[in-house]
């Protein structure tokens, strides 16, 4: 009966599909694991370097330099970071949710700078200027390589063109929680000065030369974090979506052999029924 | 005895955290020393070898490429851009890195970012000076 063939086959091919599922779920659990340990050892010095620029924010000038003062926002900037590939079950279309969130409430003109394909391919489609667009981050990318990035946009904010630069990227949690969030990178975020102890510090060189050797760098820091933190929430988004798909599979299998097996039964009662019914028939005849 | 807790962490990952007798640093001002009491400093840190006498008395030293320093009574706390213990240093590395530079900064190609490969210099010189002291004691 070619019914039964039909499911056969339709289990055959769902079998390869949850063979795969199943390697790429492998596959992403690896990759997170090692993501996960790059985001772990990059906490302390993230940590000990805000709380140094906390200290240093007493500094009598510092609201004044640059990196740190806020100004009258003309345009507000907007750095996504999404995946450059799918098969990571909502992390990209929630960061992209996100980033379309914060673009409507904003009043003020806004700039994009995408990191990853898909929020690229997303917004290109869309009315809002892309300054920048930066694809195929490696999963072992440097901290020279979010150095860069990082220079490129405090470049484009001391020159003006942006005024404002928020990070929207998924923070890593654990291997099964992550979430969307924006968080302001520049003007750099210092507490209020009364808020700040005068804890009798040496400076040396003195506390504006400290904070512009330190503020740079903490923009950098804090670039490569997201960056770490986007890919272990990427490779844990695809961890899980497939795990999901792997178990999709396994159902399906399940109550495709169970049809399969209801149609075989069938065919034999079938058959049985047909000789039975032949003998029968034969018998009074003789 | 008094102790300070010195802790070296990159962005990469912590490289040391161990009690210490006295700490020896590449200041933005100079190398300055620290011993168990010391009022609360921040300092730039500039390329260079850290020192440090463990509780046992032995010295041991790390290279690093720059970065911050902040030490109070009883800890110091360097964020470094990179460090290397003086085991994990490349020898021969740090000298083809070093004659580069070296040769960058003579011969001045045009187009030359003069404070990178004075950097560069810096490095490798912190690296090798690491790596010597540990053999040399």
């Amino acid at each position: 009966m070619s019914g039964i063939r039909d499911i056969k086959r339709r289990i055959r091919a769902v079998t390869n599909i949850q063979h795969v599922t199943k390697a790429m779920q492998m596959v992403a659990a690896a990759k997170m694991r090692r993501a996960q340990d790059r985001v772990l050892a990059a906490r302390p010095y993230a940590l000990k370097l805000a709380e140094v620029a906390g200290r240093l924010a007493g500094a009598a000038n510092a609201r004044e330099l640059p990196l740190v003062a806020p100004r009258e926002v003309k345009t507000a900037g907007y750095v996504l970071i999404t995946g450059d590939r799918g098969l990571s079950g909502a992390y990209n279309s929630s960061l992209i949710q996100l980033a379309e969130t914060c673009l409507s409430q904003e009043e003020r003109p806004v700039a994009l700078v995408t990191i990853g394909r898909k929020g690229y391919r997303y917004f290109r489609q869309r009315p809002v200027k892309i300054l920048k667009n930066i694809v195929d981050i490696k999963d072992d990318f440097d901290i020279s390589q979010a150095g860069e990035l990082a220079r490129q946009l405090m470049e484009l904010f001391l020159q003006g063109q942006l005024d404002e630069v928020n990070l929207i990227y998924a923070r890593f949690y654990s291997a099964l929680h992550y979430t969307p969030r924006v968080e302001r990178l520049l003007p750099l975020e210092t507490p209020p000065p009364e808020e700040v102890v005068d804890t009798g510090y040496i400076f040396e060189p003195e506390p504006t030369g400290i904070l512009t050797a330190l503020l740079p760098r903490y923009c950098e820091i804090k670039v490569y974090q997201a960056l770490l933190d986007a890919k272990a929430s990427e490779h844990s988004a695809s961890m899980i979506a497939m795990d999901a798909a792997t178990k999709n599979a396994g159902e399906m299998i399940e109550r495709l052999t169970l049809t399969f097996n209801k149609a075989r039964q069938s065919a034999i009662t079938t058959e049985i029924l047909e000789v039975a019914t032949g003998a029968e028939a034969l018998k009074d005849w003789q | 005895m008094r102790t300070i807790r010195l802790a070296v962490v990159t962005p990469q990952r912590n490289v040391l955290s161990e009690e210490v007798v006295s700490v020896t640093a590449p200041g933005a001002e100079g190398y300055l020393g620290i011993l168990p009491g010391h009022a609360p400093l921040l300092t730039t840190l500039k390329p260079g070898v850290v020192y440090y006498r463990k509780i046992g008395g032995e010295r041991d030293c790390l290279a690093v490429s720059g970065g911050f320093m902040e030490a109070g009574p009883d800890k110091v706390i360097i964020l470094a851009d990179t460090a290397e213990t003086a085991a994990e240093i490349d020898v021969e590395r740090a000298r083809r890195s070093r004659d580069r530079a070296a040769k960058r900064l003579r011969e001045r190609p045009p187009g030359l970012d003069v404070a990178r490969a004075e950097l560069a210099l810096a490095r490798n010189l912190a690296r090798l000076k690491a790596a010597r002291s540990r053999s040399g004691s």
